[in-house]
């Protein structure tokens, strides 16, 4: 069955291309990906993210189940403060990467979509030794990204509310026209940027709002929105992580906390003593060349040494983008390798970088402030 | 709704040509390019230029983010120009598909291969519009 987010007339209105993306028809672009990216980079951009998972935890000891469900530490959390964090099957793979949210009496989980039942029948059957509530509220509740460098210019012209007090990674219960919301400074873009969850039924009134405090807001569809995460370096899952790759490889070494107990914590740390074989990187390319997913990739001698998972042609950079592993004794900034393509007689050659490839993201600035507090 | 214009030939893989006397110029869609979205660059190879190509070979690709399509030769002919413009701001194919965004000039070598192509009403019911 096809499915729509309360938005969905919304997009209709803006003329937006509307892709199925795991049963949901969502948004790809409105006009073109390359303004909606750059918009979020210099200006900000809006979007629909309803079509995430939302899990809502509570009552008993909810806070120890979470913390052994994922991989970083929920007591390290202040309350209405947030982290990044891997759920791991026994053998150390992912079974999903989500951001925890530590708010009062209960506990909100937002997973992917495409992983919403696995992660609810997974969550369910850990829950058997707790006995928490555990809530699917994903239907009941829209969620929008406002998302760029003046995205608190633009949150500001919508309440009244004193948004500077929500830090990075922090969220506030406040209300926008009378609407009681949850906003986080949370994103996916490497932006400045807030995420807002309300009640579905005011979804219209909220996005036309937000468009009419802020005349220069463009919305932005899926399509922005990848290209955005990997300029940044972040994982999409589906790609660059899935149930055969662990975090250790996939560069989460810093949501994972050995400090504590959690589910694939010794098939992780048995990966660890083993020594990992190969290591997800950043390769960025000069020529015009756009890297797309299970495209092989080659050392200078031709052999064999990796693959990628994630590719693009970045607007911002204006160059060729990837993720990718890479058989770890080459995974290094620096090193070249060399992207194979049916559509080309020689091998492009890319070099290992650092992560981000995007090094200008006003997040940087927002984490900064934040560590200095 | 994607725009298709009357008085050209379309191919069921969404290019178009249109006649000056003996000259084919040849693009791709308005509806190609809605599909394609954000074009990055064109790969076509400046050997081809004056080479004769016949109907329906591969003469270059299109990369665009999302996805990446091969482009074929409506009819057959020699190849005499690609355009410049193009492969140096190939999101002009975007904006002005069937204007600056052309891609190359052919010397139409049988006039009579046009008639296998589709007119605009055939290409129209083609794209489900």
């Amino acid at each position: 069955m096809v499915k729509k987010t309360p938005f969905y007339k919304k997009h209709l209105e803006y003329n937006a291309k509307m892709i199925n993306f795991f049963s949901y028809l969502m948004p790809i672009s409105y006009r073109s990906i390359k303004e909606e990216v750059l918009a979020v980079r210099n200006n900000c951009g809006l979007f629909d993210v309803s079509h995430m998972g939302r899990i809502e935890i509570s009552k008993k000891n909810y806070k120890e189940f979470v913390n052994y469900l994922i991989t970083n530490d929920v007591f390290s959390l202040k309350e209405n403060q947030a982290c990044y964090a891997c759920m791991l099957n026994e053998d150390g793979g992912i079974v999903d990467d989500l951001v925890v949210y530590n708010l009062k009496e209960r506990i909100l989980l937002v997973v992917n979509c495409a992983n919403l039942e696995k992660d609810y029948n997974h969550i369910l059957l850990i829950n058997k030794k707790f006995n928490c509530q555990v809530k699917n509220i994903s239907e009941e509740i829209a969620q929008l990204a406002l998302q760029g460098k003046k995205a608190y210019e633009f949150l500001s012209f919508l309440t009244d509310d004193n948004l500077s007090e929500i830090g990075f990674y922090f969220s506030k219960e406040t209300k926008i026209l009378d609407i009681p919301v949850l906003i986080s400074r949370t994103g996916y873009t490497g932006e400045d940027g807030f995420e807002i969850y309300f009640d579905k039924n005011y979804a219209e009134r909220i996005w036309d709002f937000l468009f009419e405090k802020n005349p220069s807001l463009l919305p932005c569809g899926l399509g922005a929105r990848d290209m955005l995460r990997l300029e940044m370096g972040y994982c999409l899952y589906g790609q660059d992580i899935d149930e055969d790759k662990d975090p250790l490889s996939a560069n989460l070494s810093f949501i994972v906390k050995f400090n504590k107990d959690f589910i694939g914590k010794s098939a992780l740390l048995k990966i660890k003593e083993k020594g990992l074989k190969r290591k997800l990187v950043g390769i960025k390319f000069s020529d015009k060349i756009i890297p797309r997913p299970k495209m092989n990739l080659y050392d200078s001698n031709n052999s064999l040494i990796g693959f990628i998972t994630s590719g693009t042609f970045s607007f911002s950079l204006n160059c060729g983008i990837a993720l990718g592993y890479v058989d770890i004794n080459y995974a290094q900034v620096g090193f070249k390798v060399y992207l194979e393509d049916k559509n080309l007689e020689n091998k492009k050659e890319g070099e290992i970088v650092k992560l981000p490839f995007y090094q200008f993201g006003s997040i940087k600035k927002i984490k900064k402030s934040e560590k200095e507090v | 709704m994607s725009l298709v214009l009357e008085n050209l030939y379309y191919t069921k893989t969404h290019e178009w040509i249109r006649v000056e006397e003996d000259i084919g110029i040849v693009g791709i869609t308005d509806f190609a390019q809605k599909e394609l979205q954000d074009i990055v660059y064109f790969g076509i190879d400046e050997s081809i230029i004056k080479k004769e190509l016949k109907a329906g070979e591969k003469f270059g690709y299109v990369e665009a983010v999302k996805t990446a399509a091969d482009l074929y030769l409506p009819v057959s002919g020699e190849v005499l120009e690609i355009n410049k413009e193009l492969i140096s701001n190939p999101a002009i194919a975007n904006q002005d598909p069937y204007g600056k965004g052309w891609i190359l000039k052919i010397k139409i070598k049988d006039k009579e291969e046009l008639k296998s192509l589709l007119n605009s009403e055939d290409y129209k019911k083609h794209i489900g519009e």
